[in-house]
């Protein structure tokens, strides 16, 4: 189907069923229960999970296939952030125009970075990037503040000169953006007995534009132009030796990463329609390296999980205090339970970012493939143990 | 003239921090081929030191004064740090006026054995691995460093200031006749980097020790065959460059109070600068580091700013770029280096 095979195929629809049915999934418990604030179906959190998965998609477009590992990446979509706002500010406040000159700015920027990054390789394509990135920072911080404004961010005003569209609404206020007049924050909520599931406007439409990206990187990993990239990967000498010019197809790869950057951005900005300098800090070109590490370099569906793993921990992990251990604890001894809470306690809340760091180092050191390779190690560790222990290959396959 | 040689000496300063940390980096990078993401958490860890030192010495106990009272009419508590009980109000007072200086007696140990634990425990197991899961795992080591030292010592930025006697301002220029007022502390910073820097090559250069790792450095397996184990004198050389880089940080409190991210700031500038000074050479991360500093410092005057406003915020990175495009190697990059 759509020109796939039959396992992509499977792949994109149980991503599909998933992002669809996210509201139900993510919500598992009632609302008002205990467990509720494991509850992750909420539509600002739900965009977030869809937004840094595109993000972490098109980085590993560059990273997973090339083996280039940029360290600026956030700076497109920091670029995607600020046009879109710019699009809602002068134009329209349809994020349709918006998003579309995000992934233009931004393709048209990883050009012009790509262009010098790529003449260099290993840590000092690495570095370049960076430099890259913490120029574009530094910049927005200080001498563009009449295109960003600085440390306050680009956001909307009472007198924006809107081409389309009015600068108020009539009752004073900004108005919201919008698709074809479906606002984006506009939030459909239904009650089942004590669940309550909330269906987002915005966050079909990103949801919709993530299976997009999706299938577009599948035909990507599939296509002679993926193969050219993964041999790039392996070995670039001996592609230089039989008088191939790999420049153009690692560019091409950066340039496709940076506007999937930039449509990333651009959502951003069309959800919530600011955008800030600290978008293109170094430290957030980092964040989508720990998720495609996490989920797995190179693989499909290893980014999105990545993605959405590190997003949900990081919302719910920061959100437990004290107070929720004391309750989880509870029926302990006194004693234990205090000491249960002391242990707890630097890992949750404030902490989160020491359990990211933990968990970061641990994948690293014992699953260089990510999650993706843990789920195929217990998968194949399940099949030896049902077939009677059959001598294990001892090798695993590379992950795709 | 007076403009251009305190440019010069505000762009020494932090160049000395720059070449301290670039010495380090590059130090791991050329004996263990390590790259280490982890070298500014060693920089800011250092800088703790610092704070604890100055913590343990103003560690103090209570005494109520039945003579005074203050302004409630309650018997007045007085504190009085135990170092001054012991060595009396004058030399205790001295002393806890002097805690960054001393803290430098506290981080050695601590630098080299944190650096000799992160070897043997972790790096250790990444020499075969790809550059990248080095960067990547050192990088998450960074994150953990950090987050615990936030732990223990919150997220604000804690002052620690120099000893009085050196918290002042010289006129460095009256020697030769003209006006040039800096703070002390900044000079002893130059003097104590130039100190360092000069202590390391001559300990490379100068010792039997020096010499098997400078041999290590050119040719490790031949070294090896020669039955001596390098391994070994590898280690030690990281736990000395963690040392270095925590002496920086030691010494850097005074001028920027330390907290638990700044070690995050410097580690991106210092990689810039080993990059420009060549990858596995140590006189070029300190010409790098001082060339860099000395930029940076010009770029912030005001008469260039409004020549190319902006200039000071990018300097760095746009003579980083220049460079790794012209010189692929760096101004003094070994060949064969990092060019798999």
């Amino acid at each position: 189907m759509f020109g796939l095979e039959k396992r992509d195929t499977s792949m994109l629809i149980i991503v599909a069923v998933l992002t669809m049915f996210a509201p139900f999934i993510l919500n598992p418990f009632p609302a008002g229960s205990a467990l509720a604030q494991f509850n992750a179906g909420y539509p600002d959190l739900m965009q977030r999970f869809v937004i840094f998965g595109i993000f972490a998609i098109g980085f590993n477009i560059l990273f997973g296939l090339t083996g280039y590992l940029s360290f600026g990446h956030a700076a497109f979509l920091g670029v995607g952030s600020y046009s879109a706002v710019w699009m809602f500010k002068l134009l329209s406040m349809n994020v349709i125009p918006a998003i579309i000159l995000s992934v233009i700015v931004a393709g048209l920027f990883s050009l012009l970075i790509g262009f010098v990054s790529l003449r260099r390789s290993g840590i000092y394509f690495s570095i370049l990037t960076l430099a890259f990135a913490q120029m574009s920072f530094n910049l927005a911080y200080s001498v563009l503040t009449p295109i960003t404004n600085g440390e306050t961010g680009l956001q909307l005003t009472l007198n924006d000169p809107r081409v389309l569209g009015v600068s108020a609404t009539a009752d004073g206020s900004i108005p919201v953006t919008n698709l074809f007049g479906m606002e984006m924050r506009s939030t459909f909520e239904l009650a089942v007995g004590p669940w309550a599931f909330q269906f987002n406007a915005g966050y079909y439409l990103c949801a919709v534009i993530l299976l997009l990206a999706f299938y577009l990187s599948i035909r990507i990993f599939r296509s002679p132009f993926g193969m050219m990239l993964r041999a790039v990967k392996s070995n670039q000498q001996r592609m230089n030796y039989t008088g191939l010019n790999t420049r153009p197809y690692t560019l091409a790869a950066f340039v496709i990463s940076g506007m999937y950057a930039g449509l990333a951005g651009g959502l951003m900005a069309s959800m919530d329609p600011l955008a800030g300098a600290e978008r293109m800090q170094w430290t957030a070109s980092g964040e989508v390296v720990l998720m495609t590490i996490l989920g797995g370099a190179g693989t499909l569906i290893g980014p999105v999980l990545g993605a959405g793993f590190i997003k949900y921990f990081e919302n719910i992990f920061s959100k437990i205090n004290d107070g929720v251990l004391h309750s989880w604890f509870s029926f302990m001894p006194d004693g234990l339970e205090n000491a249960m809470v002391t242990l707890i306690h630097p890992f949750v809340g404030k902490g989160w970012h020491l359990t990211l760091g933990i968990l970061f180092m641990l994948v690293v050191i014992f699953l260089p493939g990510g999650l993706v390779e843990g789920g195929q190690r217990i998968r194949k560790w399940a099949k030896n143990k049902r077939s009677g222990g059959e001598t294990p290959t001892g090798k695993t396959e590379p992950a795709e | 003239m007076d403009a251009i040689l305190l440019q010069i000496l505000n762009g020494l300063d932090k160049g000395s921090a720059y070449a301290l940390i670039a010495l380090g980096l590059t130090l791991i990078f050329g004996t263990l081929g390590v790259v280490n993401f982890a070298h500014g958490a060693l920089f800011m860890i250092g800088a703790f030191c610092a704070v604890t030192v100055q913590r343990l010495l103003n560690l103090s106990f209570e005494v109520v004064d039945p003579d005074k009272t203050d302004f409630l009419g309650q018997p007045l508590k007085v504190k009085t740090p135990y170092v001054e009980a012991w060595f009396g109000p004058e030399m205790g007072g001295a002393i806890i006026d002097w805690a960054v200086p001393l803290a430098i007696l506290f981080a050695i140990p601590i630098m080299i054995g944190v650096g000799y634990v992160m070897e043997r425990g972790l790096i250790k197991h990444f020499y075969k691995r790809p550059h990248a899961d080095q960067i990547l795992v050192t990088f998450g080591l960074a994150i953990v460093l950090q987050e615990v030292v936030k732990y223990f010592y919150g997220a604000n930025p804690i002052q620690t200031p120099a000893p009085e006697s050196l918290n002042g301002i010289v006129n460095l220029g009256a020697v030769i006749g003209m006006d040039i007022v800096y703070p002390v502390w900044r000079v002893v910073y130059f003097l104590f980097s130039v100190v360092i820097i000069g202590g390391i090559f001559s300990f490379l250069q100068f010792t039997t020790f020096g010499m098997v790792v400078r041999a290590g450095m050119a040719d490790r397996e031949t070294v090896g065959l020669l039955g001596i184990n390098i391994d070994r004198r590898f280690t030690i050389m990281f736990g000395i460059a963690a040392a270095v880089a925590g002496l920086a940080g030691v010494m850097y409190t005074p001028i920027n109070s330390p907290n638990y991210h700044m070690g995050m700031d410097f580690l991106v500038l210092s990689f810039v600068v080993v990059v420009v000074g060549g990858m596995g050479s140590l006189p070029g991360a300190v010409l790098a580091g001082f060339m860099l500093g000395v930029l940076e410092s010009f770029a912030s005057m005001n008469e260039i700013k409004s020549i190319i406003p902006g200039i000071d915020q990018i300097i760095i990175y746009v003579v980083a770029i220049i460079i790794l495009l012209t010189r692929p190697r760096g101004l003094m990059g070994r060949k064969g280096v990092m060019e798999d």
